[in-house]
């Protein structure tokens, strides 16, 4: 048996937390992997934390709120203490169908990687996100192949897979703010090989997304400057 | 000695005293007090030897005195608030890892 801690980090997502927690605990009777949900509730002002302990899940409150890169660093941390096998990454807001959980071990396993990465954009199916957005995505798509010669499609990405070896990384060091993209550069840059599988997502069921349209700008501006320095900083 | 030299001296020696009060009561560390006393060291230097500053622009070939003043206190200032987000950083990641621990402590806790 194979331990999976699922690690949702939640702010305010009440309304969505139950729908994802239920579809995972669907899935466990499918494979000879254990999926385990590991809540990290990061000072949500809603109820989220008693929603997760009627969900008998493992929660991980949070004194202050840290952001989405503190939030999953506990997560990593707690799968690393606890000695898990992997790591999964899960927005609280139902974004990421646990369906398609099995999709990224496979991936793995298959390809022998070390970090899986559930992108929209491998083949276009699903929720495509805003035009905007897109281009975000593009532009880090660019940055990332410029720095590592590696296409990845979908560098935004939450969705992610990872083996005990990228766990150990991410202990360690784990991007705070708009973590999705360096993180990526921190994982190519320590030798870990990373992969993308196609997967469905869908759009939010409740809570707001954490980047509205005025930080869209400071956001792109902030993780390029982020990616360039942890580029230079790990070459060393 | 004129007017403004007395003032300005009282003045520094005013700042230095309220500086060694805040390091008597805890309220300020000694690392960032030893900036903020040798500025008010610099400050009684000038105070005392008003050509002084006249000698320093000519010596650094600065046309008019006072714009050395200001320069100089410019590049302190940003120098010293670098200093200061520096600490900020390095106080917000001290402060991640003691609410991560924290969050991990009080599962473990729950668990027993």
């Amino acid at each position: 048996m194979k331990k999976v801690a699922i690690i949702i980090p939640c702010f305010n997502e009440q309304e969505a937390l139950p729908l994802v927690i239920n579809e995972i605990r669907q899935l466990n009777k499918i494979e000879s992997y254990e999926y385990i949900p590991v809540v990290i509730n990061d000072c949500s002002i809603d109820n989220t934390y008693e929603v997760a302990k009627n969900l008998q899940c493992i929660v991980l409150n949070l004194p202050v709120n840290l952001g989405i890169g503190g939030a999953v660093q506990t997560g990593i941390k707690y799968a690393f203490e606890n000695n898990f096998d992997f790591a999964l990454q899960l927005d609280g807001d139902g974004q990421h169908p646990p369906a398609e959980i099995e999709k990224l071990i496979h991936c793995m396993t298959d390809q022998n990687l070390d970090v899986v990465i559930g992108s929209r954009f491998l083949r276009r199916n699903g929720f495509q996100s805003s035009i905007a957005r897109r281009m975000g995505i593009n532009f880090f798509k660019g940055l990332i192949k410029i720095l590592t010669s590696q296409t990845i499609t979908d560098a935004t990405s939450g969705f992610r897979l990872l083996n005990k070896k990228a766990i150990n990384i991410a202990y360690e060091y784990y991007p705070d703010e708009y973590p999705e993209p360096e993180a990526i550069i921190l994982y190519i840059k320590n030798h870990l090989n990373v992969g993308e599988v196609a997967v469905n997502m869908r759009e939010r069921i409740g809570g707001t997304s954490s980047i509205g349209t005025f930080a869209s700008l400071y956001y792109m501006f902030k993780v390029s400057i982020a990616i360039i320095f942890t580029f230079i900083r790990s070459n060393k | 000695m004129e007017k403004i030299q007395i003032i300005a001296i009282l003045i520094s020696f005013v700042f230095l005293a309220y500086i060694a009060w805040l390091i008597v009561k805890g309220k300020l560390r000694e690392e960032y007090a030893i900036v903020w006393i040798a500025c008010t060291i610099v400050l009684i230097i000038f105070s005392v030897w008003r050509a002084g500053l006249d000698v320093m622009a000519k010596l650094i070939g600065v046309y008019s005195p006072p714009n050395l003043v200001f320069s100089g206190a410019i590049l302190a200032i940003l120098i010293y608030l670098l200093h200061l987000s520096v600490t900020v950083s390095r106080l917000q990641k001290q402060n991640k890892s003691l609410a991560q621990e924290i969050a991990l402590l009080k599962e473990k806790m729950e668990k027993k």
